[in-house]
């Protein structure tokens, strides 16, 4: 029984989706169907629709056309908490209620998995230990998350969704506010998550070179729609970030890692051009 | 004084259920209590042996039963539903401030009898529940209303704003008619302050019940509260139906603030005050405040009404004066220890 539960992994997949708010439409002919196991990451400049795609993956949004799937079926169909118990979504900047406690906060990624007859558990417990400690907050436990610093909160936030306990994972920009080797850490542990565990992550980020890092599937996107998608290798490029955000960049590679790293030159570089 | 010394650095919650008993032991002691004091102070032993062997040949049993039994349970129904519907309204509005007065519920049902008593004359006290009730119910249909044509609909934040104008300007017509005719006033002045002597108890066989069933509605949905606390994003993607959850909120909220209100006035203060106060020893975690909320307001409510009887015998002060009176001191007393 046990086995037979971690063998089943979900799929999500958006398919020609149109989306928006109060007659402003956001997103055109959107398809998306993030890979098994792997991490899918969403890059575009700020305003292009990120987030509300993935507002609408997880059933925020209704669209207004086109259908998400899970697993075959229109998710805005599905009982809405059976959909929470294989499907976690960090929204982008949330807040925490006052004086509630990292513990209390963590605990709540732990509802869609509870019911009237079924109260807390030994595994809910064991659930919200583990995530803290692989968010690396529990030291922080009992404090409120209204006292703690924006890295410190976020991690509580990604922490939540872990103890969700779900295939599938989407993150909005859940590197925010933290320093530089922390979001080194964190995407390590999501990344570990996909490809140890099998869990199928959607991250929206703006680091460019943390995306292509770690990205197995690098999706861009620009004024609601999806121009480019695949693998850093092969989209990674300073033309497509040139056409996608409008940046001058070099793209290179660093030769210890294999990884691909973007290096933005600015008003900067083409002074000294000019002046040549 | 050693006591109220000791350090206070790391306040760790009460956790779960340890603290109800106590509560509930406290709220049995001071229910009886309530019914041994008054004009003929009763002996404990004889107010317990009154509600568990009735006999009705024994004068002392027949005071118990008939006169005093009654407002004992008023007090903690009404106690119980006033700071249950604040917790309540505090979470789904994420606003502390929130009380249940703020939909315009209890100014709508002060509102609807000062309106009846001064134009139509009712005089007859037995009608004021029915017409409070009446009152309370309009003044939510008319906030819900308002709130609805606002851009954005009826979220909780314009029903706030729509709740917060009806009050004020039902407030003022009130203030407008006791100017104009002097009787009412006379009449319904310690009604409109909030009081439990001389209430009907027959009504509890009609309102009881259904505020019965949202006191139960209100605590099984209290965890759902701490998740819509977090916001509607991160409370849909966890599961919840945020817009069906608001709605069974606030049906609970008006069920509990219009019942309260038909049975003992516009009392204030508890609705506010209490569930802060609870705030202060559970966390903040609604699974907690809100049966918390309940019961420290039956007790509340209760150990207020011993005081409004016995302070200056043979005359009684109006509970909704000794609510507030003693209740504001206490609270500033609790808020700088638990705070500081
Ligand atoms: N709740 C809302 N109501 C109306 N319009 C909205 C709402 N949320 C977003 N929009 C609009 O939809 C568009 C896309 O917004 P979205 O939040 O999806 O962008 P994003 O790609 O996530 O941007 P960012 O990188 O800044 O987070 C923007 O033009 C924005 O103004
Ligand atoms: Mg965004």
């Amino acid at each position: 029984m046990a086995r037979g539960s971690d063998d089943r992994s979900h799929r999500l997949e958006a398919v020609a989706i149109e989306a928006g708010y109060a007659g402003t439409r956001v997103l055109n002919a959107v398809d998306l169907s993030p890979p098994d196991g792997q991490v899918t990451i969403l890059i575009g400049p700020n305003g292009c629709g990120k987030s509300t795609l993935l507002k609408t993956m997880a059933r925020i949004l209704a669209p207004t056309r086109g259908n998400v799937l899970l697993d075959g079926k229109d998710i805005h169909t599905l009982n809405t908490k059976a959909v929470a118990a294989s499907l976690g979504l960090l929204p982008q900047g949330p807040i925490a209620p006052e004086g509630l406690t990292v513990r209390e906060l963590v605990a709540q990624g732990r509802f869609p998995h509870q019911s009237l007859l079924r109260q807390w558990t030994q595994k809910d417990e064991d659930a919200v230990n583990s995530a803290m400690s692989t968010a690396g907050i529990t030291e922080f436990a009992d404090r409120a998350v209204d006292t703690l610093s924006g890295g410190q909160r976020q991690r509580c936030w990604v922490a939540m969704v872990l103890a969700q306990e779900t295939d599938l994972i989407l993150l909005d920009e859940p590197t925010t506010f933290l320093d530089l080797k922390v979001q080194v850490d964190l995407m390590d542990l999501l990344t570990g998550l996909a490809h140890e565990r099998g869990r199928t992550l959607v991250i929206v980020l703006h680091e460019l070179s943390l995306a292509a890092a770690y990205a197995d599937h690098l999706v861009m996107m620009k004024e609601g729609r999806i121009v480019a998608s695949g693998t850093p290798d092969d989209i990674f490029t300073a033309d497509r970030l040139k056409q996608v955000f409008g940046l001058d960049a070099n793209v290179l590679r660093d030769p210890a890692s294999g990884r691909l790293v973007c290096v933005p030159f600015g008003a900067r570089r083409r002074l000294t051009e000019a002046a040549q | 004084m050693s006591v109220a010394t000791e350090p206070v650095a790391v306040q760790h919650p009460i956790r779960a259920w340890s603290g109800l008993p106590a509560l509930l032991a406290a709220l049995v002691g001071v229910f009886l209590l309530h019914i041994a004091v008054g004009a003929k102070p009763l002996p404990i032993g004889t107010v317990i042996e009154a509600l568990t062997s009735f006999n009705p040949d024994v004068f002392d049993h027949v005071i118990v039963q008939n006169l005093r039994l009654p407002r004992a349970v008023l007090a903690v129904v009404v106690g119980a539903s006033l700071s249950l519907a604040g917790a309540l309204m505090q979470g789904v509005t994420r606003n502390p401030l929130a009380d249940p007065g703020l939909l315009g519920l209890t100014t709508g049902a002060a509102f609807a009898v000062v309106l009846a008593h001064s134009t139509f004359g009712f005089t007859a006290m037995a009608a004021t529940p029915w017409i409070a009730m009446a009152g309370a119910l309009g003044a939510a249909v008319l906030v819900f209303f308002i709130s609805r044509m606002v851009p954005g609909g009826a979220t909780p934040l314009s029903m706030t704003l729509a709740g917060a104008a009806v009050s004020a300007f039902l407030g003022t017509v009130i203030s407008l008619i006791h100017l104009l005719n002097q009787d009412t006033f006379e009449n319904l002045r310690v009604w409109l302050t909030g009081a439990l002597a001389g209430r009907d108890i027959t009504l509890l066989w009609y309102i009881g019940p259904p505020m019965l069933l949202a006191l139960i509605g209100g605590i099984l949905l209290a965890p759902r509260v701490t998740v819509l606390a977090m916001g509607d994003e991160v409370a849909q993607g966890l599961g919840v139906k945020t817009g069906v959850l608001k709605a069974q909120l606030l049906a609970v909220v008006v069920v509990l603030t219009a019942g309260a209100v038909a049975l003992a006035g516009p009392l204030g203060f508890i609705g506010l005050v209490i569930p802060h106060v609870v705030r202060l020893y559970v966390g903040s975690d609604y699974r907690w405040i809100v049966p918390y909320a309940a019961l420290v307001g039956a007790i509340y409510l209760v150990s207020v009404d011993i005081v409004a009887r016995v302070a200056i015998p043979p005359r009684e002060i109006s509970t909704g004066i000794i609510t507030a009176l003693v209740g504001a001191p206490l609270f500033v007393h609790l808020v700088r220890r638990r705070t500081r």
